[in-house]
């Protein structure tokens, strides 16, 4: 949680830092919750993140209807509105943004950002990785930070590095424009879906990633359907809208649903991985810790817990801050 | 939509479906023993590519099954013979 929450604080200043607009909205965040069980789930959710710094409260179901009016709060008959957890400091960026954002600090700064080029291969001296084979040459680099996303088993493997991932695709779709204002980001454990609405006017929905892993990027009709059933119990206005559009990423899903940073136990290696479906709101922090461990070459005490060794060492967790979506 | 062919239903959509997981042969590569069981608790060969892996059909007949999946087309590339419990 710390470590997510670092992050947020990050990400309210770097449009300042890269002097570019990637569309950064605090809008704010609910969990619903339909049972019992779930709205134990959620305060001991607002708890943690309290603890962490993280401003998270339990509002009522009518204080639900008021941050967002578009609620049917009898979730279309079948699942009730018992309450929430709203954590008001959520926000949203427009993520291939961010990276152009990313790219364009990096390269004012002496970086040189190599497209189209893909890794084949490691470049190994006896036991260390001292560089990479791509497709228009060999690179030569003392460290090599794998930061491939899904395809990370695959680049571990070059080096003998096998790794507790799997990578799963996962699809999200929008509609055409919503004439009125939305509230924020409404989420749901129970339905595993999530809204909100983007800087044009589009609904934005997720739901959960496919169940069998894959590198697949086709996206399929089942998931239309399944997430448009979902959520419409939630928020019937959207029965009335069209799916403009839906797309497919793939995903590093970790064994303990935590990222993994750190070396490998091979020389020269470093991964940055498991970030699964919420690793867009860990990159600020995510990106500093890592440069940070690789300049000292150790792990600073943010993602210390996040090692590899932590599957060895019976140390694996199911950190809450990462399951999460946004 | 991946589609699978069950043995004793037919063909049937992967809703029905419950993934069982790669199929996971110890390594003999590791010699030590420990190391050995931490890699069959928790490392996975996530393979893009063509996997064997396990499929449970839930909704169906509720028998295991063994097969061959491409995970770069997310399809189904061959299923075992019969009566080879492993499929390989
Ligand atoms: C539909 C969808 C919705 C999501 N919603 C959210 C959300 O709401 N909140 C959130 O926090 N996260 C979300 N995520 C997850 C988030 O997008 C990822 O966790 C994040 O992008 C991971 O960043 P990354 O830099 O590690 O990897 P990626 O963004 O996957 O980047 C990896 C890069 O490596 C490149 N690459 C791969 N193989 C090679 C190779 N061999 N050689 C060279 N380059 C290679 C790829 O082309 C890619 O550009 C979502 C993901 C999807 C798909
Ligand atoms: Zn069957």
């Amino acid at each position: 949680m710390r470590f997510y929450q670092h992050s947020l604080e990050l990400y309210q200043t770097l449009e300042e830092e890269l002097d570019s607009w990637f569309m950064h909205e605090t809008k704010g965040l609910m969990w619903l919750a339909h049972t019992e069980t779930q709205m134990r789930a959620e305060r001991a959710r607002s708890l943690l993140n309290l603890a962490c710094g993280a401003e998270t409260v339990m509002i009522t179901p009518q204080e639900a209807k008021a941050l967002c009016p578009q609620l049917d709060l009898s979730g279309g008959g079948r699942y009730p509105v018992l309450g929430a957890s709203y954590h008001p400091a959520a926000a949203t960026a427009r993520h291939d943004r961010v990276v152009w954002a990313y790219a364009q600090g990096a390269m004012r700064r002496g970086v040189h950002v190599v497209q189209h080029t893909r890794v084949t291969g490691l470049v190994r001296d006896g036991e260390r990785v001292t560089g990479v084979e791509t497709s228009a040459g060999r690179i030569s680099a003392s460290v090599v930070l794998s930061a491939v996303g899904g395809s990370v088993s695959t680049v571990a493997a070059h080096a003998g590095v096998r790794l507790p991932i799997r990578t799963h695709p996962l699809q999200a779709f929008v509609t055409n424009g919503y004439d009125f204002p939305f509230a924020g980001i409404v989420s749901d454990t129970e339905l595993l879906c999530y809204v909100s609405q983007t800087e044009r006017g589009q609904m934005l929905i997720g739901a959960e990633y496919d169940a069998q892993p894959s590198y697949s990027l086709r996206s399929s009709f089942s998931f239309l359907q399944s997430s448009a059933a979902k959520i419409t119990h939630l928020l019937p206005f959207l029965r009335d809208l069209r799916i403009l559009r839906q797309w497919t990423g793939i995903c590093d899903i970790s064994a303990d649903f935590s990222p993994i940073m750190g070396h490998t136990g091979v020389d020269g290696f470093l991964v940055t991985t498991g970030w699964g479906t919420w690793g867009f709101k860990a990159i600020p922090a995510g990106g500093e810790q890592m440069a940070q461990l690789i300049a000292t070459g150790r792990a600073p005490a943010l993602i210390e817990p996040f090692g590899l060794e932590r599957f060895a060492s019976d140390q694996t967790m199911a950190d809450p801050g990462s399951t999460g979506t946004h | 939509m991946l589609w699978i062919t069950c043995p004793t239903c037919g063909r049937r959509p992967v809703e029905e479906y419950s993934f069982g997981g790669e199929l996971r042969g110890v390594r003999e590569g590791i010699t030590d023993p420990i190391a050995r069981d931490i890699d069959y608790a928790w490392m996975y060969d996530n393979i893009e590519g063509v996997t064997v892996e396990r499929w449970f059909h839930r909704a169906g007949c509720r028998r295991w099954l063994t097969l061959r999946r491409d995970t770069t087309t997310d399809s189904v590339v061959a299923y075992p013979l019969p009566g080879g419990p492993r499929g390989r």
